[in-house]
């Protein structure tokens, strides 16, 4: 898994990428930190995004998204010329382990722990600073690996 | 009234444009429910704002999962007589093609009806129902 980046690097660019797709900025999804194969991404608790009006539990879609681009991100950080990466999603599984707490920003964290020539096998979590220990969603997803175009 | 009363309304009423309007997210997405007879089919209309792949351009996973995951709860809701409202205990969702920049649909199947699960099969489509852009399948708690 070699890198021609710095770490530093791919973290600003993930930064501006993740920030920059319009359905994020719609949630506000941000880039908390990164390492090879792992990132780390915030979603604010917003009213615009609760699921249930009783109780004011954000909806598990925003957690689905807030997943789905930790793990896609994180897969992409995990091979090589990363500014030309595209992995499409296969397939996507969230296990529900509690609601999410009203008002409380959500940790989407994701780890790349298989990279194969085709396919990239990536976990992640859902959880509140601070509460790693009980999350509020565990996920798997399974991204095609698309090898860049030569030129 | 609370949600779950609204709920119970849309049961009866075979209404779900009002349920749609109380779920912060649905409106944020900007679902909609069509009636066909007895048919529910749900639709994301094409938004800007809910594009992840701006080259192709395509519509974010994440939107797609939400709007499917929705339409499950909410299927539910106005197809049984339910006290609480469901909890999602999970949700696998299969990618197989690109959501393109256009009105999204999705329809659900109640696999089975438990005495405290259901399990619901959402299939979502563009242009042919034939042709799924993706397939999700949500267990979902309805003890409270």
């Amino acid at each position: 898994m070699s890198n021609t980046h710095s770490t530093e690097e791919i973290l600003a660019f993930l930064g501006e990428l993740v920030s920059g797709l319009a359905h994020n900025k719609l949630l506000n999804i941000s880039v908390v930190d990164f390492d090879v194969g792992k990132l780390t991404l915030s979603l604010p608790y917003s009213s615009d995004i609760v699921g249930n009006p009783d109780t004011g539990v954000i909806h598990g879609g925003a957690l689905t998204t807030l997943l789905d681009n930790a793990c896609g991100f994180a897969a992409i950080s995990s091979v090589a010329h990363i500014s030309s990466g595209v992995c499409p999603t296969l397939d996507l599984r969230i296990d529900y382990m509690q609601a999410a707490t009203p008002d409380k920003a959500v940790i989407g964290s994701a780890e790349t722990y298989r990279v194969t020539n085709n396919v990239i096998f990536v976990r992640g979590i859902a959880y509140h600073e601070g509460e790693q220990d009980t999350p509020i969603a565990h996920c798997t997803a399974t991204f095609m690996r698309m090898k860049p175009k030569i030129d | 009234m609370d949600f779950i009363h609204a709920a119970k309304e849309s049961y009866a009423n075979k209404d779900f444009d009002t349920l749609l309007e109380l779920i912060p997210y649905s409106k944020l997405l900007g679902i909609r429910g069509v009636s066909l007879g007895n048919e529910l089919v749900f639709v994301l209309p094409a938004n800007p704002n809910n594009i992840g792949n701006p080259m192709l351009p395509a519509i974010h996973g994440g939107a797609i999962g939400g709007f499917m995951e929705n339409a499950a709860l909410l299927h539910v809701l106005t197809q049984f007589d339910l006290d609480n409202c469901p909890k999602t205990i999970d949700f696998s969702l299969d990618y197989l093609r690109a959501g393109k920049d256009v009105d999204t649909y999705a329809q659900c199947k109640v696999v089975r009806r438990g005495r405290q699960v259901i399990n619901v099969s959402v299939t979502s489509w563009q242009t042919h129902q034939q042709e799924p852009i993706a397939e999700a399948r949500a267990h979902l708690l309805t003890k409270g």
